[in-house]
């Protein structure tokens, strides 16, 4: 080898390979198998594949985490940039602000399942309590909706403040003269917004978006600490169906349907960044 | 296209706490005047308060004291899309999400244009900036030249633009670009014969763009008039040596009898000269610029001697350093003349060319 530069990096490649390499390996390698903790694997090619497609359960574990996850983007991000306008450009003002948007950001998930579980639970919660106020009767235990909207607006509450800091980076980061040029061109204030604004928010944006997607897509702690993916599988996302599977043994299954898995979040990731790198370029319409 | 005046314009960026004693203006007092279609400059030294005349003129700021006016009409309290003033700032604004036409188009379909007249429009906003073929371009494959020249078409495409502000609009631009930007902004002035305002701190750019230059320091106006005036007549010994390259030579002095005494030679001077001089006589500055001293390389009546010290090259002529005890004298001289570092010279200073200053003010 020429390059000693290469040496340098062999530490890192090294963790990589062990913390994911060898990993993905082994999951890919399972997922070829019919395989029982306990019993001699036998290689079953693409067989697991075709049961977990077929699987209706992982089907509708899988449209449930799309619903999620677009449902999780349309809100979070608007309403991410939203905040992010109307946080102050300077003055005292700004570091309480970012403090307190900051607070959502460090609880860790199971803390923040164990949290809504605490505020939900029936007869004890606050929640609970609110909605008899109007003659509704909460309860995430029984009722899906209820489960499936109280684990979305955990997410919401939880990493909208994500988006509005990355926002809020950029709207920093914008010129005045923009504004002054858009105020002297006689542009109104949704036109400043559409054309200034939001155009030179996007390299922020498309990673808000990436992250955003991709962590939404892995929820687990959330659903499970609340009502462990219930009631019946209301709030059973891909995750935890596919934990299910790798609890109960089933290697091989468990090994295909992550795989899917992965396959799916990097195809989403994709089309995602290379949308969102492509429109509004300034090209003939 | 409008004619531009600034009545009594003082600013200061102090909040209005700060006592009326202890406030720092930006700017203080200026009356300026801009006659319509005319191509002005407004030259000082970085933080010399011109983006702030600037700003107040555009509406983007609000004058402490003191009126704007355009043709007669007070527009002090309009903001910056009633007064129809445009502006084009020192790097280049582009909307980075529209191609070129959008571009053009922006400020018009702001105004609810018809989308027929605007396509007329910007066809023959594009065709004055040389831009026709990059209509349908993306904004990000241009370069800074092509950018800026975009952000001087939205400024001029509304018909009833009543004056173009132009700050630095060529310090970021590509040197290699530099010089045909500048002849269009000039043609394009030239041609649509709108009043612009071009501000910048480089008085190259300021001298050929401008049929008027503004000077200004410290806030305050030291100076107003054509490129000739301001070189030949400059009213203080710092336009005299802002404006030139090199700057003029400036020397104190005194008249004393029939001459006027420097530290380490003496000058005689016509009774005419005296004349002007009249009662002036202790604390003179007396200027010359470099290009009209003259050169001699043996003795001659009434010429000083001065040593060259160094020797700079720019091409078509040289710049002389040239020191004598304690005075040091620049020259720029042709080729021809045959001189190496350490050469004894001698300088005449030709009297009808002389400038005098005495408290800062031109007198001769």
């Amino acid at each position: 080898m020429k390059n000693r530069g290469w040496l340098f990096v062999i530490p890192a490649l090294a963790v990589l390979a062990i913390s994911a390499f060898i990993p993905l390996m082994t999951v890919i390698n399972y997922s070829l198998h019919y395989i029982f903790a306990g019993s001699t694997p036998t290689f079953v090619g693409f067989e697991n594949y075709v049961e977990v497609l077929r699987d209706s359960a992982f089907l509708r574990a899988l449209v449930r985490q799309l619903v999620f996850s677009m449902g999780i983007l349309a809100v979070e991000v608007p309403l991410g940039i939203c905040i992010a306008l109307c946080l102050p450009k300077r003055g005292p003002g700004v570091a309480v602000c970012l403090v307190l948007l900051g607070i959502p950001l460090l609880i860790p998930f199971n803390v923040v399942g164990i949290i809504a579980r605490v505020l939900t639970q029936s007869a004890v919660g606050v929640i609970p309590e609110f909605f008899a106020l109007f003659n509704y009767s909460f309860n995430v235990a029984k009722d899906p909706v209820d489960a499936f909207m109280t684990i979305f607006l955990l997410d919401v509450w939880h990493w909208t403040p994500l988006v509005a800091l990355l926002c809020y980076a950029g709207l920093q980061a914008i010129p005045d003269a923009y504004y002054q040029a858009a105020r002297i061109d006689g542009a109104s204030a949704w036109k400043t917004f559409r054309y200034v604004t939001l155009p030179k928010l996007r390299s922020v944006l498309i990673i808000g978006v990436l992250l955003r997607f991709m962590d939404s897509f892995k929820i687990y702690a959330e659903p499970l600490l609340l009502t462990g993916g219930g009631p019946g599988d209301a709030t059973t996302f891909l995750s935890l169906h596919v934990a299910r599977k790798a609890e109960s043994y089933n290697l091989g299954y468990a090994g295909a349907s992550s795989f899917i898995y992965l396959f799916i979040v990097i195809v989403f990731s994709y089309i995602f960044f290379q949308l969102m790198t492509h429109i509004g370029k300034g090209e003939t319409k | 296209m409008a004619r531009i005046e600034l009545e009594g314009i003082s600013h200061t960026y102090d909040p209005p706490s700060v006592p009326e004693t202890q406030r720092e203006y930006a700017v203080s007092n200026l009356d300026i005047s801009w006659p319509d279609g005319s191509a002005n400059a407004l030259l000082g030294p970085s933080g010399c308060g011109k983006t702030t005349i600037l700003n107040i003129i555009s509406g983007l700021l609000q004058p402490t004291v003191g009126r704007v006016l355009v043709d007669g009409k007070d527009v002090t309290p309009l903001a910056p899309r009633e007064r129809k003033i445009a502006q084009v700032f020192q790097f280049p604004v582009v909307y980075d999400s529209m191609n070129v036409f959008d571009n053009l188009a922006f400020p018009l379909r702001n105004q609810k244009v018809p989308e027929k007249a605007i396509g007329k429009k910007v066809r023959e906003t594009a065709e004055i900036l040389d831009l026709e073929d990059l209509l349908k371009a993306r904004i990000t494959r241009l370069n800074a030249a092509d950018k800026q020249k975009i952000s001087l078409g939205r400024s001029i495409i509304r018909e009833d633009t009543a004056a173009v502000l132009l700050d630095e609009p060529l310090t970021v631009i590509d040197p290699k670009f530099k010089g045909g930007l500048r002849r269009k902004l000039r043609e394009v002035q030239n041609r649509l014969k709108k009043t612009m305002v071009y501000v910048t701190h480089d008085q190259h750019e300021a001298l050929t763009f401008a049929d008027n230059v503004t000077i200004i320091k410290d806030g305050h106006l030291i100076q107003q008039g054509t490129p000739h005036e301001l070189h030949s007549q400059p009213a203080s010994p710092f336009i005299g040596y802002f404006i030139g390259s090199p700057g003029m030579n400036l020397l104190d002095c005194t008249l004393q009898d029939s001459a006027l005494q420097f530290s380490d030679f003496h000058l005689p001077v016509s009774q005419e000269m005296k004349n002007k001089l009249g009662s002036a006589g202790n604390g003179l500055k007396f200027g010359i610029r470099p290009e009209v001293v003259d050169i001699a390389t043996r003795e001659q009546a009434g010429a000083v001697a001065f040593t060259v010290s160094v020797i700079e090259y720019t091409g078509a002529y040289r710049v002389l350093t040239c020191d004598r005890e304690s005075s040091r004298i620049k020259a720029r001289v042709s080729e021809s003349i045959p001189v190496t570092e350490g050469d004894r010279i001698w300088v005449s200073f030709p009297e009808e060319k002389l400038n005098l200053f005495f408290n800062e003010k031109r007198i001769v």
